[in-house]
């Protein structure tokens, strides 16, 4: 494991891509790694692609590979596809727009497969991108899902949210409902040579304008992907945002609010294993007869399993409640 | 759900832009629960290989209908072992007669699938060419 | 429709319904192979909604459903045009002069994918696959040794070339002007068709702003110069290839079609005239009666996008007029002597759907590029529908059958469905943008895959009736590996022996025209080419201008 990890962190390719692999698998390994190199993590500027399928996420991501590159940056690339809830396949088709880099050796760019991960991310994104921080990629860029909704993780991770619009998709409607408009830190409206690019730039600066926190307000830029128009100054506001968090108290409430969110996202992820472990080990033919047949019911099967992790607590205490409480049955 | 999924690069190498066959089978990989990266069209040896290390994957399949089909799979193979990577399992398909087959797999091909073979057949075989990698590794 | 006959049919469909509790049928449903219903028997009443002077009329009037012609095979037969190329110049030449000796009448280029991509062979993209799916073409040098002693005021020539279509056309011109054939007497066609490279073939280089603008260049330079070329072959055939259904086929190649009208029309080009100059190519798959429907709905619907859309009138520049190559895909592997009778039917299916040309494939397709022998089985093939079937002999014979009207009907209107759709999105461009053509060709080529599997499909030798074999010994076409060699010693010494400053000046001038979109680039091209400079070179400053594509990808 030392020589695996060492070897990473020397910027071993292969090292790295099989370390990313095992903290997708879940591997029990994989805490330990990223206990080693926790330490040397933070360095690193980590931003966040996000928007609706077929708004250009790849292709400006591809743009940015290149303007970082020019100025020296290293640069990782983490870019989720869904996964099939059906099989738990994937077709992970990102790097295609990016396929120009691969012999860049300061570029890495590794596809991830949601895994049944909501919230636009994949299990072990977190992870995956600790690792490219720690082994020194500058830059690392996370591209997600991208399915219009939910796509609220990436804050969890990224420093800078880029949201991408683009004109004639209905993005505007999308942008309310998921929320989305909250969690951008800049704002690219793509493929800006097309009709209808003015109505969308003008909907998002009109919506900015309600946002509660003035201290960022997050630009807006018109770029065209395929050549590159408005790229730069995109990635400026990216590494002015940057600057932004990295010196300013909202910076430091931010990077709290994440480490917080960090923590209990690894809780919930170990609480989760062990629970599925000892349901795992629970779960016979004759108890799920029982189940059908109404003789027990899930609530109490899942409070016997908490109590075989943790005996001390109280699981009965919303009974309790319900006993004393006054509440008269409807009749 | 944890566990370890199979990794596989469908590519194509060359200028060839016929992938209806790497396209039904990029599909039929995933609707059999693996990973598929898929490359898309005009891909060098180099970039394919390149992209084989970056995504850890545990084989790669290239489609090939220009008859250019040996010195792909001889270079693909030849760049793999020059990186240290001679276990991953390289595939393939395409126009290729049979009298070029034992060559390839000579070269260090794990399985060339002929017109007309059925994509569960390609997946059974991946699946257990995986497994017994994986056993090696062990 | 008289009672009596609905009577009858209400009794006859009565009688069936009885007897099937006995005897079953094969299937619980019956389509066609592009997945259209298909029923136990069709009547009168099925072509009830029919208007003969409105749907069908008489071949050589609108709407052109009988045919293009009004007599059709018995005035002259179809081109018999076996698209071929390998190799290099020299060993192409030589096919070429086979194939003419052998009867064939019309000559059709086959490219390596270095230049249909716009590579020379020097190029390290073009490593490994110099000559190997077509002929490699550098400069206007090896395309003097393509065609010589083959007279071009003589043949007519075909050239499947989509990119980098006006560098060879511009070739061919100038190959002419050696012979001393001027251009308005060259006929042939390219293929020039981009739109299906981005859904289909991949061998696109552009993206699409640019490309549409050289497509239209090539239009306009060709109508006013090089009358008899058609100027441009819209392509079902690959679309079909990808995996998709008749019907789509039709759909996708006329929304293809209408893109390119309505570009070509945006630059001040009168429809009635260009369109004289489009022609089109399908694909004869195995489902004979759909097939035939499809060729006859596929005119149908063109007339009519011609007339009702862009209110043409010329009739000329109304009759979808085109080549058929049998299916590739189709081909098997398995017992490859097969092929020939795979062939036979779709080639027939061809003609009974009025084609003006025709590739039969060879037998060991699915193998290798074909051998001398299984071409030459190939032509025959159709030399044999053409003097020995019968079916030469009077025009349209399927005309007023139940069955292939109606199918005619169903695809018309499938495909009118698919283009409305398009229409909706705003056109094909962004139909391809959003991948939506791909999309529905993927699905269908994924569902025949599933079905192939699941024996719902079968195919002759693969999944049924199999025999064990072997074809080791088969007699195969090997492409020698020396042809990118000596591609690159031939470059090597031309880049030596040219005038390299006019070479130089030629593709400045080309820079500075590709940016500017008012100019066009057709006699740049040719200038440069007369001049030598290669394909590679003049790609390759267009590139630089235009910037390369990237695949939408959607699976």
């Amino acid at each position: 494991m030392d020589i695996l990890i060492n070897k990473a962190l020397a910027g071993d390719m292969r090292a790295i891509a099989r370390i990313i692999s095992l903290i997708e698998n879940g591997d029990p390994i994989a805490d330990a790694v990223m206990r080693r190199i926790y330490p040397l993590t933070g360095k690193a500027m980590v931003i966040g692609i996000t928007g609706s399928p077929g708004a250009g996420k790849s292709t400006l991501t591809d743009k940015l590979i290149e303007s970082f590159r020019k100025k020296g940056k290293t640069v990782g690339i983490i870019a989720v596809d869904p996964s099939s809830p059906f099989s738990g396949g994937a077709i992970l088709a990102d790097r295609i727009r990016m396929q120009r880099h691969t012999g860049d050796e300061g570029v890495y760019i590794r596809s991830m497969g949601t895994r049944g991960s909501l919230g636009g991310l994949s299990r072990g994104t977190r992870e995956a991108v600790l690792l490219l921080d720690a082994c020194g990629k500058d830059v690392i860029i996370i591209e997600t899902v991208g399915v219009g909704q939910s796509e609220v993780d990436i804050i969890k991770i990224a420093d800078t949210v880029c949201v991408v619009l683009v004109p004639g998709m209905g993005d505007d409607i999308q942008i309310m409902k998921a929320g989305i408009m909250e969690i951008a830190n800049v704002f690219a409206i793509n493929k800006a040579d097309k009709p209808g690019v003015d109505r969308v730039a003008a909907e998002v600066r009109l919506m900015l304008e309600l946002v509660r926190d003035k201290s960022w307000t997050p630009p807006v830029h018109l770029t065209v992907a395929e050549n590159g128009t408005g790229v730069e100054e995109f990635a400026e506001s990216i590494v002015k945002h940057h600057e932004f968090i990295k010196n300013s108290p909202e910076g430091a409430r931010f990077e709290f609010r994440r480490l917080s969110s960090e923590v209990e996202d690894i809780l919930l992820k170990n609480l989760t294993r062990k629970a599925e472990k000892v349901w795992r080990s629970q779960k016979s033919g004759k108890l799920m007869e029982d189940l059908a047949a109404r003789k027990t019911n899930p609530y109490t099967v899942a409070s016997d399993i908490l109590r075989k992790l943790f005996p001390q607590a109280d699981y009965d205490e919303g009974i309790k409640e319900a006993n004393t409480s006054h509440v008269t049955p409807d009749n | 759900m944890d566990e370890r999924k199979i990794r596989v690069v469908v590519a194509k190498p060359g200028l060839d832009g016929h992938d209806r066959g790497a396209k039904v089978v990029a599909r039929a990989l995933r609707d059999a629960g693996m990973e598929v990266v898929y490359t898309g069209l005009r891909q060098t040896p180099e970039q394919i290989v390149e992209t084989v290390l970056q995504e850890d994957a545990d084989a790669v399949g290239i489609s090939i209908l220009s008859g250019a089909h040996t010195f792909y799979f001889t270079k693909i193979i030849g760049l793999l072992k020059e990186k240290d990577a001679g276990d991953i399992i390289v595939f393939g398909g395409g126009v290729i007669p049979d009298k070029d087959i034992p060559g390839l797999l000579e070269a260090g091909a794990g399985a060339v699938f002929g017109p007309g073979t059925p994509t569960s057949v390609c997946v059974e075989w991946l699946e257990k060419a995986v497994a017994d990698k994986r056993a090696k590794e062990q | 429709m008289n009672t009596e006959y609905k009577e009858a049919r209400a009794k006859f469909e009565a009688g069936v319904a009885k007897s099937l509790q006995k005897h079953k049928e094969r299937k619980e449903s019956f389509s066609t192979g592009g997945g259209l219903p298909l029923g136990r028997l069709y009547g009168p009443d099925d072509v009830e909604s029919v208007d003969y002077m409105r749907d069908i009329g008489f071949p050589g009037e609108y709407p052109f459903t009988r045919g293009v012609q009004p007599t059709m095979y018995r005035g002259r037969f179809w081109t018999m045009r076996q698209y071929a190329g390998f190799a290099s110049a020299e060993e192409s030449n030589e096919r070429y002069r086979y194939l003419l000796s052998q009867g064939t009448t019309g000559l059709s280029v086959a490219f390596d994918l270095p230049t249909q991509i716009g590579y020379d062979s020097d190029d390290p993209m073009a490593q490994g696959e110099c000559g190997k799916v077509g002929v490699a073409i550098d400069s206007l040098q090896d395309m003097e040794i393509l065609f010589d002693q083959i007279p071009l005021d003589k043949v007519s020539t075909s050239m499947t070339i989509n990119a980098p279509a006006s560098v060879l056309l511009a070739m061919y011109i100038c190959v002419g002007e050696k012979q001393g054939v001027p251009m308005d007497v060259l006929s042939g066609t390219i293929q020039n068709d981009i739109l299906k490279e981005y859904i289909a073939r991949g061998t696109y280089i552009f993206p699409p702003k640019p490309s549409m603008r050289l497509i239209t260049d090539i239009f306009e330079f060709c109508s006013e110069n090089v009358p008899k070329w058609n100027t441009i072959s819209i392509s079902g055939y690959h679309i079909r290839e990808a995996g998709s259904t008749a019907a789509q086929e039709v759909a996708f190649t006329l929304a293809d079609g209408i893109a390119y009208v309505e570009a070509a029309a945006r630059k001040g080009l009168d429809p009635n005239v260009f369109g004289e100059r489009l022609s089109f190519f399908f694909n004869a798959h195995n489902d004979f009666l759909e097939e035939v429907a499809k060729f006859r709905a596929a005119r149908r619907m063109w007339a009519r996008i011609m007339k009702d859309r862009f209110g043409v009138t010329n009739p000329k520049a109304q009759m979808l007029r085109f080549h058929t190559q049998t299916g590739g895909s189709t081909l098997t592997a398995q017992q490859p002597e097969n092929n020939i009778v795979r062939v036979t039917m779709q080639a027939l299916a061809a003609v009974l759907g009025g084609t003006q040309s025709l590739h039969t494939n060879s037998m060991d397709e699915a193998l290798a590029l074909p051998s001398e022998k299984s071409v030459g089985i190939a032509l025959k093939t159709q030399q044999i529908i053409a003097y020995e079937s019968g079916v030469t002999n009077t025009v349209d014979p399927l005309a007023g059958s139940y069955v292939v009207e109606s199918l005619t009907n169903e695809i018309e209107k499938k495909a009118f469905e698919y283009i409305g759709q398009i229409d909706d999105m705003g056109g094909m461009l962004t139909a391809i943008e959003k991948g939506y053509v791909q999309k529905h060709i993927q699905d269908a080529a994924y569902d025949y895959q599933r079905s192939v599997e699941a024996k719902e499909s079968i195919v002759v030798g693969v999944n049924k009736f199999q025999v064990r074999e072997d074809n080791r010994e088969m007699n195969l076409l090997t492409v020698d590996a020396s042809v990118g060699e000596r591609q690159i010693a031939k470059l090597r010494k031309l880049k030596e022996a040219r005038d390299n400053l006019a070479v130089k000046n030629a593709l400045e001038d080309i820079r500075a025209a590709a940016a500017d979109d008012s100019r066009n680039l057709m006699p740049l091209i040719i200038n440069a080419v007369r001049s030598y400079a290669t394909e590679g070179e003049i790609c390759g400053v267009l590139r630089n201008v235009f910037g390369e594509y990237t695949e939408n990808i959607v699976l």
